[in-house]
């Protein structure tokens, strides 16, 4: 039995140590927000944190992430609430949606390292996250919403 | 008195000679003495005889894998590591970070795992994956064989690294991986053996630069 730790929760799976993390996240923990897309680290749908960094969890081996922290899409708020969710949905950035669990992950640790970054900040941390239905402009849009809820609310807090 | 003043100067500069000649091998005396008592530590510097025509021949051979795919990709002249036998741009324009490993959700060890992923066209792994930090950027690509030998004793320009530094860096794990790079890619022109042999006789001859 591998443990893992997901959104603060453990899982004891049954699998080989080679087996995807993705694999392990979606069929034997069950969190399906996280997406199969190229399979080989080259389009970001499937970025999930592992220890607070966006990796790609089609090629992480789950040997990687035992004992780690992990964090899906599912534990990025408790309700929905991350200041990246709520400008996602103020500007309806997707369009077909499949890719913006790993964009929306890759974002999160771009706004937590960079609290204000410029589009070119924007462009360099989002560049391996690909979106077929074009919604680029939408995404960096909401980026920068996001920095000024972020921003409002530790004001508030 | 002429003959007498000149058998006492003669008399005089004898002894005065084999004041010398005593003086110099006492001298001697306590040198090796003191270099005997005082052992220098092993190794401390590695043991160079100076052949630079060894030394540009073994750096020619050198300076060929440096410059194969292996090792330019990630001694890149910009801020984003190459790709492929072509040496093209890494797609999605990965960045070099201050560190070298990468910036916000594009760090290398996010795609780059400790070992190498299976299948072609699939991420090259190394559990210490990055390029040269910002500060000092160790650029091969563009380089000459004049200017990379050069760059490479520079302490400025080679991470700080001395002689006994730079032979060990033959076998340093990044170095090693140029060997093991996945499939789908080539391997350097020479063996990692041969590459270290070369290596090591071009700096154990004074790591002398060829001309152009």
């Amino acid at each position: 039995m591998i443990s893992l730790n997901v959104n603060d929760q453990n899982f004891d799976i049954d699998a080989d140590p080679d087996m995807p993390l993705l694999w392990a996240i979606r069929d034997l923990v069950g969190l399906t927000g996280t997406k199969y897309g190229c399979g080989v680290a080259q389009c970001g749908a499937c970025v999930v944190h592992l220890n607070g960094e966006a990796v790609r969890s089609c090629i992480t081996k789950v040997s990687r992430a035992r004992g780690q922290k992990i964090r899906t899409i599912e534990g990025l708020s408790k309700n929905n609430d991350h200041p990246l969710q709520l400008a996602w949905n103020e500007v309806n950035v997707p369009q077909c949606g499949y890719c913006h669990s790993g964009q929306l992950m890759s974002a999160a640790v771009l706004l937590r390292e960079n609290p204000k970054p410029s589009d070119a900040d924007i462009d360099q941390a989002m560049a391996g996250n690909i979106c077929r239905c074009g919604t680029y402009l939408r995404i960096r849009k909401a980026i920068h919403l996001a920095a000024e809820l972020q921003k409002k609310g530790e004001t508030k807090g | 008195m002429t003959d007498r003043f000149l058998k006492f100067t003669r008399g005089h500069a004898g002894a005065l000679r084999m004041v010398t000649v005593l003086g110099v091998i006492g001298s001697l005396v306590i040198l090796m003495a003191f270099t005997l008592h005082h052992d220098p530590k092993p190794a401390a510097t590695p043991f160079v005889v100076k052949d630079s025509v060894a030394s540009v021949a073994a750096f020619k051979k050198v300076y060929k894998v440096l410059m194969s795919p292996r090792c330019i990709n990630c001694h890149p002249s910009g801020d984003i590591p190459l790709q492929g036998d072509d040496s093209h741009l890494h797609t999605m324009a990965p960045s070099r970070g201050v560190d070298g490993k990468g910036v916000y959700a594009m760090k290398c060890a996010n795609c780059h795992q400790p070992t190498n992923t299976a299948g072609k066209h699939t991420p090259p792994g190394n559990p210490d994956w990055h390029l040269p930090p910002a500060n000092m950027k160790m650029i091969f690509q563009g380089r000459s064989a004049h200017q990379l030998a050069k760059q490479l004793i520079n302490p400025k320009q080679n991470g700080n690294k001395d002689l006994k530094k730079l032979l060990e860096h033959a076998d340093d794990g990044l170095v090693l991986s140029g060997w093991n790079p996945g499939e789908g890619r080539t391997l350097p022109p020479l063996s990692h053996a041969e590459f270290k042999k070369q290596w090591t006789i071009w700096l154990k001859t004074g790591a002398y630069a060829p001309a152009k």
